[in-house]
C-alpha cells in the first residue's frame, strides 16, 4: 500500500486549471520533494493532500484512506506557510492544545518533551506573541511533529527559517525517515531538500512533468531537473 | 465521548484566548451598556413603557453587541493560519463548530448577565420576577444567535468585508428567533407567566435552535473545506 496515492487529480480556480491530471504515489519510508516555479500548483496539491481542499476530479488517499478522513488525519503532520500557533497562548498551552486535538494520551508530557527537543523548555510559560521569529518557527516544528505522524506534509519548510531551525528540522526529518516515516515537501530550496529527498516530483503549470527517484545529476547540479523537464 | 472532548478542547481554547486578550468582550460589553444608557436618556421611559419595550430593546442590544463577538469566532483563527491546522487535524468540522458555538454562547451570556441589571437600574424595571423562565429564554435565544452567527462567521472568514457581511447575513436569518425571544422576554419581564399563546413562541424558539443546529453541523464541513 502506498503511503500517499494521487490519482488523476484536477483542481480548478474558476476556469483556471491549477492542477491537471496529477498522478503519482509515494511508498512508505520515502521522502519526495515536489519542485516547481511559483504558481506551478505545489501548494494547491499539498492542501489537497492535507485535507484543506478537495480536488475537482480524481482521488487522493493517504495511508490507504481518504485524505479528509478523521482517522487518517490523526497520522498526518502538516507544516504549512503559517506557523499555526496561537500568539495569545503560551508555548506549553499551544502544544498541549494540539496534543489534545490529536488525542494524545498524555498531552502535557509530550508537549514538555518537544519543548525540550526544540530548546524552548525555558520559555514554556511565555506567551508566543513575545517570542522571536526563530523561537516561533521551532515551536511550529514541535507542533507538527508532536503526535509522531506517519506522513509529514511540508510546504516550503525551509523558507524563512534561521540556521538553528533549519538544522533542527533537517535532523528531525532524518530521524523520521530512519524510522520509516513518509515525507512530502514542496520547496524552492533545492540544496536543503535534496539532502533528504529519495524521490523528486516536478510540477510545471499544473502538470506533473517528472516523477521518480532523485536523478543523480541533481546532486551536482540542483537545477538540472528544471532545465531538462521544466518549462523554458 | 471523543466528540464531546474535542468540542470542549475547542471551546476552552476560544474562551482562554478571548479572556486573555479581551478584544471582543470589551468592545461588545461597552457597546451594549452604552446603547442601554443612551436609550434610557432618549426615551426617559416610565415603568410600563419600559416593560413593553424590554424584549425588543434587550434583544436588539444583544444581537448587535453579539455580532462583535461572533465576528471574532473564526477570524481569530486566521492569525498564523491556525484555521488550516484545525481543519487538517482529526477534529471534525462539526466538533469545531459546536465547540466554537459553545464558547460564543458563554461569552454572549456573560454580556447579557451584565446588561440585565444595568437595564433594571436605568429603566426602573424589576426584571427578576420570573428569573428562571427568563434565563431559559435567554439561553435559547443566545444559542440561536450563536449558532447562526458562528456558522456565518465560518462562511465569511475569508472575506475582506466580513465585519460588514456577518450582520447583513445573520440578522435576516435570525428574525424568527429574535421575534420569539423578544416576545417571551417582554412577557416575562412584565411578570406574566409563560402560558397559552406564549408557549407557541417558546416552541418556535426551541424548534429554531434544533433545526439550525442540525443544519449547521451537517453543512459546516462543506463551508470550511468546500
Amino acid at each position: 500500500m502506498s503511503a500517499i496515492a494521487v490519482d488523476d487529480v484536477w483542481k480548478y480556480f474558476g476556469d483556471f486549471p491549477a492542477l491537471r491530471q496529477i498522478t503519482f504515489s509515494v511508498n512508505p519510508g520515502a521522502c519526495i520533494a515536489i519542485l516547481g516555479r511559483n504558481g506551478a500548483g505545489k501548494t494547491t496539491l499539498l492542501r489537497i493532500l492535507a485535507g484543506l481542499s478537495r480536488p475537482a476530479k480524481g482521488k487522493v488517499t493517504v495511508l490507504g484512506q481518504d485524505a479528509r478522513d478523521s482517522a487518517t488525519r490523526r497520522h498526518v503532520g502538516v507544516l504549512g506557510h503559517g506557523i499555526a500557533i496561537y500568539d495569545e497562548l503560551s508555548a506549553l498551552e499551544n502544544l498541549v492544545l494540539f496534543g489534545r486535538i490529536f488525542g494524545l494520551k498524555d498531552p502535557r508530557r509530550s508537549a514538555m518533551e518537544w519543548l525540550e527537543r526544540t530548546g524552548l523548555a525555558h520559555v514554556r510559560d511565555g506567551l508566543v506573541r513575545e517570542f522571536s521569529r526563530g523561537m516561533r518557527q521551532r515551536l511550529a516544528v514541535a507542533r507538527a511533529f508532536l503526535h509522531d505522524p506517519e506522513v509529514l506534509l511540508l510546504d516550503e519548510p525551509f523558507t524563512a527559517l534561521d540556521d538553528r531551525a533549519i538544522a533542527l528540522l533537517q535532523n528531525l526529518l532524518r530521524e523520521m525517515l530512519a524510522r520509516g516515516r513518509t515525507i512530502l515537501m514542496s520547496t524552492h530550496q533545492l540544496r536543503e531538500a535534496l539532502e533528504l529527498a529519495t524521490h523528486v516530483g516536478l510540477i510545471s503549470r499544473g502538470r506533473l512533468a517528472f516523477h521518480g527517484e532523485r536523478p543523480p545529476e541533481m546532486l551536482t547540479d540542483p537545477s538540472w531537473l528544471y532545465r531538462t523537464y521544466g518549462e523554458a | 465521548m471523543r466528540f464531546a472532548r474535542q468540542c470542549l478542547t475547542v471551546a476552552a481554547k476560544d474562551l482562554r484566548s478571548e479572556l486573555r486578550t479581551k478584544e471582543a468582550i470589551n468592545a461588545s460589553l461597552s457597546f451594549a451598556v452604552v446603547i442601554l444608557l443612551l436609550f434610557s436618556f432618549v426615551f426617559d421611559p416610565t415603568g410600563d413603557t419600559a416593560r413593553e419595550l424590554s424584549g425588543g430593546l434587550l434583544w436588539l442590544v444583544f444581537a448587535f453587541a453579539g455580532a462583535l463577538i461572533l465576528n471574532r469566532s473564526f477570524s481569530r483563527e486566521l492569525q498564523n493560519d491556525c484555521l488550516d491546522a484545525l481543519i487538517a487535524s482529526p477534529v471534525p468540522g462539526s466538533a469545531l463548530f459546536v465547540g466554537k458555538t459553545a464558547a460564543n454562547v458563554l461569552l454572549l451570556l456573560g454580556i447579557e448577565i451584565v446588561c440585565l441589571p444595568v437595564f433594571g437600574v436605568f429603566y426602573n424595571v424589576r426584571w427578576t420576577t420570573r428569573f428562571w423562565p427568563l434565563m431559559l429564554v435567554l439561553a435559547l435565544g443566545t444559542w440561536a444567535l450563536a449558532v447562526i452567527g458562528t456558522m456565518f462567521s465560518a462562511l465569511t472568514v475569508n472575506l475582506r468585508l466580513r465585519e460588514l457581511m456577518l450582520p447583513m447575513l445573520v440578522y435576516p436569518m435570525l428574525i424568527p428567533a429574535l421575534m420569539s425571544a423578544m416576545r417571551l422576554t417582554t412577557v416575562l419581564i412584565s411578570g406574566e407567566p409563560l402560558a397559552g399563546d406564549e408557549l407557541i413562541w417558546l416552541r418556535l424558539l426551541v424548534g429554531f435552535d434544533i433545526i439550525f443546529t442540525a443544519l449547521a453541523v451537517a453543512l459546516v464541513d462543506i463551508v470550511l473545506v468546500g
